[in-house]
């Protein structure tokens, strides 16, 4: 008996793939008798024709059956005499991409659909590119729908060699046409009188008797380590699944990234100590020295592996909010999950027609090439030669979604390969890493009238959020930046013309720039409106002089009253009110709290 | 090089799929049913970290009307594995005496969903182990192996995360839980075959014997106590059964049949003409009952 094979099905809407498997199934004598019964009753209320509907067998949930299509992959397990068999039964709609994705991740071959009276398709050509990429080796075209153009013969071999030519570039290890008809069972599971010009095997014997080698395996052992076993003081040993070779008690192994080696003292499969494994199966090593060996590790008998910490790659992007180049993710990459980000997208790649196109964004269900950095050096390699460490997710660090998945082409090593030119980090990049829009919160306002109190609370609620953010006032730039400035009027312009010109240099570092100083001046708020641009935010507390002298917090109204002060805005010196200010507060009239969640509920919306 | 078997396949598969739930799940749990999967998925527990214990508790949601057997084998593996056994049940649900026979779909409602969302909830799991497999039923076949649910523990069948390769991803917000099963792709009869190469045991329920039953609705109820009130008509027999699943005896239909050893088991099995789920009464309720149910929180 052959081993287990796992196929997908995939074609567009209307070609049939429910009906194939459905109708095979069926014709193979494979259902249990009580499923026949529900079908032929389901038939007979959603039926086409008043025939059985065979796709009913497939189409399980109810959001399906209502819409008459495919959403999600389904499974289903047959074994027939000869093999075990599981077939991924995947949706054909361009919306649905990604589920497609996720059943060709999954299997060794694809039964790609054609509609004959349709022939090559746009999908014909996505789902091609998808198994492909996703590492599928083996596909059958089946022609379906033979009976609907009169079992023609020579249309079938124009949609073959149509097709022969499309998938000609691809890395395949087998490709076989067969012509069927779903619905009428032509060529399904015995050859149809139908078509005696076809000389090949149905496509149930087909698959049957296929040689799959299975998965990929580089000729050297690997595992990565997906935990380490500690019941006791004693006892340490790693776990994890052989990915590809060998392992003898005995032969030494380096451990990935930091490149110890140690012998193997003892392998256990299960509870059983055992001298070898083999590649597939679960193992627990046990070294024959101290070694630092954490999950995340790979061990391999081979020390020309590769560790890098930047790589090209080609993703496939699933999540509904688009990839943000220099926004940080999470990436996952056989047992190790640690920070990373997209540096460039190198190029979008049409998914139907394959055409590469310049681009800056990435949007659901759409496939591009790039070059993605990670936090440390990890083990990777290329996923024709090895799957487990050349296949990747990106995980959203908020929403925790699975936001894409990429195969890794080549790593790039820094300083060989990347200069990086100066305008290739921009403002939006390191924004993007800091998953926030910079901008400019300045508060204007007398002295005493709550300012740093507010610009403080702010500062934490954002913090809290994990923003990052960064505070100017007095105290650390009347001492530092600023210490040569007076209070003379042309003083106080520069003093604000240096701290507009600094919170925009911390908005191009990404940072969310907080500044708290009175400025009494319309014409220099004008002035830092101008050099910051539009992530200027004029927050006005607008808390009355009476209310401010009366707080007196640091004594200086009553040192001013008192001749000791000159220019002192409010009492020798004018204050500008502001005439449009984004946001105002009276912290006479409420408290800290409710004042900073009135900034709060302005700026968030614009920080997101 | 040796390649491993369909059996061996699939046993790494759930093996790897355990590992990365013990390494990256912050409290996991196994849910244990005593029925032939669980047993198959303590096998595997008991592989898969040896010769560490499994490092979570084991948590079975007990309706209060399991067969007597189950309860006994259950308690009895716990003691001899040493393992961390949770037993929950809705206390509120007994009290208020809900039960199978007078209140049908809500029973299953209360003593099985509520029950396993507020044990999960007391406890504060954030991953949950099931046997689930994808050939049992239709809404099934469509679920990956990690199932995520939000903080009402509901099933988004419409967005379910997209599962790539082995690449699992593990990561919840808080008040978000897991439900993982490692047997998806396993089928019924390769859960035979498995349980006959490991030699575990099962529950004797699965083998034949001459027992009391009563014929109900065209399923085969055993009268396993005396809560089981027989309606007008019907009598006691004493017929050679078994059962090709286990739950609450009053809505677990047995089978007629010779089948007393674990070989004659799997021949009746793989010659079957009727999927298992036949014998369990829930699923007949309404089409795409189980997918509703799944979507409120059931396993």
């Amino acid at each position: 008996m052959k081993n287990l094979l796992k196929f997908i099905t995939c074609g567009s809407v209307d070609d049939g793939k429910s009906t194939l498997i459905g109708h095979m199934l069926y014709d193979a004598k494979i259902l249990f008798t009580d499923q026949k019964r529900a079908l032929e009753l389901d038939s007979k209320i959603g039926s086409r024709d008043g025939h059985i509907d065979y796709s009913l067998l497939l189409d399980g949930l109810m959001a399906e059956r209502e819409q008459g299509i495919t959403i999600d992959v389904a499974y289903r397990y047959f074994t027939t005499p000869n093999r075990s068999f599981i077939v991924a039964d995947t949706p054909g709609h361009e919306q649905y991409t990604r589920n497609m994705a996720v059943g060709a991740s999954f299997a060794d071959l694809a039964v790609i659909l054609i509609d004959a009276t349709q022939g090559v398709l746009m999908q014909t050509k996505r789902h091609s590119r998808i198994c492909s990429i996703m590492g599928i080796k083996h596909f059958v075209l089946a022609v379906n729908k033979m009976d609907l153009i009169n079992y023609d013969n020579h249309r079938f071999e124009e949609i073959k060699s149509e097709f022969l030519s499309l998938t000609a570039g691809y890395n395949l290890e087998s490709v076989a046409a067969i012509p069927v008809s779903a619905t009428e069972g032509d060529n399904l599971t015995v050859n149809s009188q139908n078509m005696s010009w076809y000389k090949g095997l149905p496509l149930l014997p087909y698959l049957e008797q296929l040689n799959i080698s299975g998965e990929t395996d580089c000729g050297y052992f690997v595992m990565p380590v997906q935990r380490v076993c500690r019941p006791n003081r004693t006892f340490r040993g790693f776990q994890g699944q052989i990915e590809s070779g060998i392992l003898k008690k005995g032969d030494e192994l380096t451990n990935f990234p930091n490149k110890e080696k140690a012998k193997v003292k003892k392998i256990y499969k299960g509870d059983l100590e055992t001298e070898t494994a083999v590649f597939g199966e679960p193992i627990t090593v046990q070294l024959d020295r101290e070694v630092d060996v954490s999950r995340g590790c790979v061990l391999v008998k081979n020390t020309e592996t590769e560790v890098t910490d930047m790589f090209t790659a080609t993703i496939l992007w699933m999540d509904d909010s688009e990839l943000l180049p220099g926004r940080s993710y999470l990436l996952k990459l056989g047992t190790k999950i640690l920070p990373a980000s997209v540096m460039v997208i190198k190029y979008k790649i049409d998914i139907n027609t394959g055409k590469h196109i310049q681009a800056d964004e990435l949007f659901k269900n759409e496939l591009a090439q790039c070059d993605i950095s990670v936090s440390e050096n990890i083990v990777i390699d290329k996923f024709s030669k090895i799957k487990i460490l050349g296949s990747f997710i990106l995980i959203d660090r908020i929403t925790n979604m699975t936001s894409a998945c990429g195969i890794v082409e080549h790593s790039l090593r820094r300083s060989a390969n990347v200069v990086w030119q100066k305008t290739d980090i921009t403002r939006e990049i390191r924004a993007n890493q800091k998953s926030q829009n910079p901008l400019t919160l300045w508060f204007t306002g007398l002295s005493g009238s709550g300012k740093s109190t507010l610009a403080n609370e702010v500062e934490k609620r954002l913090i809290s959020l994990g923003k990052h953010t960064m505070i100017l006032d007095g105290d650390n730039v009347r001492h530092g930046l600023n210490k040569n400035l007076g209070f003379k009027e042309a003083d106080r312009i520069e003093n604000i013309r240096r701290i507009a010109e600094v919170s925009k240099l911390l908005n191009e570092a990404g940072l969310i720039a907080i500044t708290s100083f009175i400025s009494p001046y319309e014409k220099d708020r004008e002035n830092a409106r101008e050099i910051i641009g539009e992530s200027f935010v004029e927050i006005f507390v607008s808390t009355p002089l009476e209310e401010c002298e009366n707080r007196d917090v640091k004594g200086l109204y009553k040192k001013s009253r008192n001749g000791e002060i000159p220019n002192f805005t409010g009492v020798s010196s004018p204050y500008e009110i502001p005439k449009k200010p984004d946001i105002t507060i009276d912290t006479s009239k409420i408290d800290i709290d409710q004042a900073t969640e009135s900034v709060m509920k302005v700026i968030l919306k614009r920080i997101e | 090089m040796r390649q491993l078997s369909h059996l061996d396949q699939l046993e790494s598969e759930a093996i790897y799929i355990m590992r990365e739930v013990a390494a990256e799940s912050e409290k996991p749990v196994m849910l244990y049913s005593i029925g032939k999967d669980s047993s198959v998925m303590l096998h595997l527990a008991l592989k898969a970290f040896y010769p560490e214990k499994p490092p979570f508790p084991f948590m079975h949601i007990d309706t209060t009307w399991k067969f007597k057997e189950m309860i006994e084998f259950r308690d009895r593996k716990a003691k001899q594995l040493a393992l961390e056994l949770i037993v929950y049940s809705n206390d509120e649900g007994i009290k208020k005496g809900i039960n199978p026979f007078d209140h049908g779909a809500s029973y299953t409602d209360i003593m099985k969903t509520e029950a396993l969302k507020s044990g999960l909830n007391k406890y504060g799991f954030t991953a949950a182990f099931g046997g689930g497999r994808r050939d049992e039923e239709k809404s099934r076949a469509k679920e990956r192996i990690f199932s995520f649910r939000n903080n009402a523990h509901a099933w988004d069948p419409k967005n379910q995360r997209p599962e790539m390769w082995k690449l699992y991803n593990t990561k919840i917000n808080k008040g978000e839980s897991i439900r993982v099963f490692p047997l998806s792709n396993w089928t019924e009869k390769d859960i035979w075959q498995y349980i006959r190469r490991e030699n575990i045991e099962i529950v004797p329920l699965y083998y034949s014997k001459v027992r009391p039953v009563v014929f109900r609705d065209g399923n085969i109820i055993l009268v396993d106590d005396n809560r089981m009130k027989l309606l007008p008509g019907e009598k006691i027999e004493n017929k050679k059964v078994r059962f090709r699943t286990l739950g609450c005896y009053p809505l677990t239909g047995g089978i007629e049949s010779e089948a007393d050893t674990l070989d004659t088991i799997i021949d009746e099995t793989l010659g079957a003409v009727s999927s298992e789920r036949t014998s369990r009464v829930i699923d007949h309720e309404a089409n795409a009952s189980m997918e509703r149910r799944k979507r409120e929180g059931y396993f």
